[in-house]
């Protein structure tokens, strides 16, 4: 051993010190006393450091990332998807989360991978012929759906993500396989070339992060706002 | 599997090895309650200032016992604390802001079981955050013991590391000190700089009130607009302890996969470097404490082994997909995307699911109920096995060395001799102890499910038929005992059976496993130091990590293969052999 190893081995050895002699009652006693105090610093002192911090350099993401439209309106989060529905749109994922992107209520299905649920769905009418509430579409319904809305032969094979539902039921991205699948309709709605689709589909590409992390997404709301722009 | 994947792993596991030596050095400043800390300035007057408030003079200590109680009462008081802001939450601060959106009653069963939860460092949830908790209920009610829990868990690691390195010691450290400094000189301020950093990728951190967003697709001949609700509050600090100290109570119900919790893939990977970073550092800080750094990196390789190989299966199960997807004409080229974000995909959900059930943080960024069958084991499996796989802060390197203690055990009577440990000697004391700590994570897991099984209670709760739904409580107890938290969440635990049993597990899986370890530490610390002879038995190199590994794996299959079989395995070749749904 060198002189400096041996030293710091000196600096760590483990030496216990003298005995206290605090008994049930004064640890009783400190354990409210340390609640308190301790409470004081981690849910009192260090949150607010943090959130007067975040106000003043990250403003705009510690508020959720707003979007405003050209009238400065607030129109959504850039982080929080939404549901789209109208053909002169693209769509976002299927969603688990309420009725639909209901940040209120964030979560999956979850349901397992033999879920006869999750593949074939539950299709009940109520007496007056609505649905019932307890309906769901399967995997199999959301196939059917996608394809009959993009006017996709029965051969076409689905992007995964089109069909499944995310895990927060607010995923804000879609996969770029899908968002090329869906170029024709929008193309047709809006009466657009499919080319300018496939260049703003490129620019409002995200990820991977630092080229490496993550997978590639396309950014839903982002590439509707641009739509909605490019109209007026 | 593919190679951005691997070098995503790679990239993974080699920053967490740097940062290993780092960590664990400024442990070992801390945890000594002498220790100088570049920190010193800002920090030794608050630190002064707690000891006075509470009465203790930092240069005395405490046996096993005075120790144990101490820690007890402390998490009973905390318990309690917690239980009655939850209660109370309506007459508290920013109840307003999210008025009339707190849909979820906080019945007296939802409160216990989550103060129970966070206190036992779980963080199980049977309730949605942004449905059920105020902005005080989080900051104040959920948030400290997030702070708390990690604390005493890393005194207790850094009890037993004392007792080991300790020659004839009645005492093994000063919880009350070990409690302060844990929390002003690691927690918290790496907390500042971290949630900072996660603001800074697009976390929320206001006091405002949720938020109504008239949303963009708007149905032309309504007059009500459409419009969104949006969560707001004091997220970024609760989120960033909640990962650091590996407790995983989200913040909202989606927990890391919501965008809003976990943002951006780089938030991701720092989220999951978070978790183990001071497991991982607590193995340097046992190698330097009793003087043996090649013991302290043989139990990381056997963490990283076990880490790894785990992972590997798990992200394989789920990139080839659920083949019910495949024949409805799905291309699943990333994999099983039910239940996973787009911009984690399946690599980072299977490995995030992975580093969440070693350690015991319970965050999720995917939803485990809906993994393939195989893939959903995995991170149960990382749960049975005692979360020793870095584990939790604390948690996982005393869990660990129970296991070594066993080791040691199990190869001393191979070989026909005395086991020693460091120079210590392992007696029928501390294989009782040890056995003990390990014998109540597997009896509190299995037990309770069967009772769950064969109740009414138990399967009303369940969101999935056949052997998935078995899965699903499974899941459940493992992860109340093993003090995870994370979920096959379509179980609804939220009712009183559910609530009751869940945190009875949790208790018993924290308190009825570190009573025993503290009276393991105390066996230890009163031993003598024998020297290390060339008779001693080995702690480090090869053969050391495949016996650890293999005692840990033979373990864990004897207590669960039976559990196993009957939920994920025979899911799994239903799944791949017949079209047979539930």
């Amino acid at each position: 051993m060198s002189k400096i190893q041996e030293q710091r081995a000196k600096q760590h050895t483990e030496v216990a010190l003298a005995q206290a002699s605090d008994g049930i009652i004064r640890h009783f006693w400190m354990s409210i006393v340390a609640t308190i105090a301790l409470a004081v610093l981690v849910s009192g002192v260090y949150p607010l450091i943090v959130w007067g911090l975040a106000q003043m350099i990250f403003p705009n993401q510690a508020n959720g990332s707003l979007l405003k439209d050209k009238d400065g309106k607030i129109v959504g989060s850039a982080l929080i998807g939404q549901r789209f529905t109208d053909p002169r749109f693209f769509h976002p994922r299927p969603s688990a989360a309420g009725s639909g992107y209901d940040p209120m209520a964030s979560g999956g299905t979850n349901l397992g991978p033999t879920s006869d649920k999750l593949i074939n769905g539950i299709h009940k009418k109520m007496p007056d012929g609505k649905d019932d509430p307890s309906s769901f579409d399967g995997v199999k319904d959301l196939v059917a759906a996608y394809r009959r809305e993009n006017g996709l032969d029965a051969v076409t094979r689905i992007p995964a993500d089109a069909v499944t539902r995310s895990a927060s039921g607010l995923d804000p991205h879609i996969s770029v396989a899908n968002a090329l699948l869906q170029v024709p309709r929008i193309a047709r709605a809006r009466n657009m070339s499919q080319e300018q689709l496939r260049t703003l589909i490129d620019r409002y590409t995200q990820g991977p992060d630092l080229g490496i992390l993550g997978e590639a997404g396309v950014n839903v709301l982002d590439i509707n706002l641009a739509l909605e722009d490019m109209k007026q | 599997m593919t190679a951005s994947g691997w070098i995503q792993l790679a990239l993974y596991v080699g920053i967490l090895a740097l940062l290993t030596k780092p960590m664990g050095l400024f442990l070992v400043k801390v945890l000594d309650a002498r220790g100088r800390t570049f920190l010193d300035p800002v920090i030794k007057p608050v630190e002064r200032l707690m000891y006075r408030i509470l009465g203790v003079d930092p240069q005395t200590e405490y046996n096993w016992k005075q120790y144990a109680v101490a820690m007890l009462l402390f998490s009973l008081v905390s318990c309690i604390f917690t239980y009655a802001i939850l209660r109370l939450q309506a007459c508290l601060p920013w109840y307003g802001a999210a008025q009339g959106h707190l849909s979820t009653v906080m019945t007296p069963d939802l409160a216990f079981n989550t103060a129970v939860s966070f206190t036992t460092n779980t963080n199980w949830q049977s309730y949605g955050g942004e449905n059920t908790m105020s902005y005080f209920s989080q900051m104040v009610g959920l948030a400290s013991h997030n702070f708390f829990s990690a604390a005493t868990g890393i005194a207790i690691a850094a009890a037993l590391v004392r007792a080991i390195a300790r020659d004839k010691a009645k005492t093994i450290g000063n919880f009350w000190v070990d409690l302060v400094r844990i929390n002003l000189y690691v927690l918290i301020p790496v907390c500042i700089v971290y949630a900072l950093f996660l603001v800074s990728q697009g976390m929320i951190q206001n006091f405002r009130p949720y938020t109504d967003i008239t949303v963009l697709e708007q149905a032309p001949a309504t007059t009500q607009p459409a419009v969104q609700t949006l969560q707001m509050g004091p997220m970024a600090s609760q989120v960033a302890i909640k990962m650091l100290g590996t407790n995983g109570g989200g913040y909202a119900n989606a927990n890391a996969a919501h965008p809003f919790e976990n943002p951006t893939p780089l938030s991701n990977f720092i989220q999951m470097l978070s978790i183990f970073l001071i497991p991982s550092g607590l193995t340097y800080y046992l190698g330097r404490t009793v003087k043996s750094q090649k013991h302290g990196w043989a139990v990381w390789a056997s963490m990283a082994v076990l880490f790894i190989g785990a992972t590997t299966v798990c992200w394989w199960a789920e990139s080839r997909g659920n083949p019910h997807f495949a024949e409805l004409g799905v291309v699943q080229t990333g994999g099983n995307m039910e239940g996973k974000e787009v911009r984690f995909g399946i690599f980072n959900s299977a490995l995030f699911a992975n580093i969440t059930t070693d350690a015991s943080c319970g965050a999720v960024n995917s939803m485990h109920d809906s993994y393939t069958p195989l893939g959903g084991m995995m991170p149960m499996l990382n749960i049975q096995l005692g979360e020793i796989i870095f584990g939790g802060v604390g948690a996982g390197l005393y869990g660990m060395l129970v296991f070594v203690v066993v080791t040691i055990f199990i190869a001393g009577l191979m070989v026909g001799r005395t086991p020693e440990y460091l120079g210590k000697k392992i007696e029928a004391y501390d294989v009782k102890t040890a056995s003990l700590a390990i014998l109540i994570l597997t009896h509190s897991i299995l037990i309770f499910t069967a009772w769950a099984c064969i109740s009414d209670w138990g399967r009303a709760g369940l969101n999935n038929n056949g052997p998935h739904g078995f899965s699903e409580m499974l899941y459940a107890y493992s992860s109340a005992a093993g003090n995870n938290g994370s979920a096959f969440a379509g179980l609804n635990t939220n009712t009183p059976w559910w609530n009751t049993t869940m945190a009875l597990a949790m208790l018993f899986g924290r308190f009825l496993m570190i009573v025993p370890i503290i009276a393991l530490a105390g066996s230890l610390a009163g031993k003598k130091r024998i020297p290390q002879s060339a008779g001693s038995f080995p702690v480090s190199g090869v053969t050391f990590v495949v016996l650890l590994v293999g005692t840990i794996l033979i373990a864990g299959a004897l207590t669960f293969l039976p559990a196993l079989a009957l939920g994920p395995i025979v899911e799994h070749f239903l799944m791949t052999n017949t079209t047979q749904l539930f």
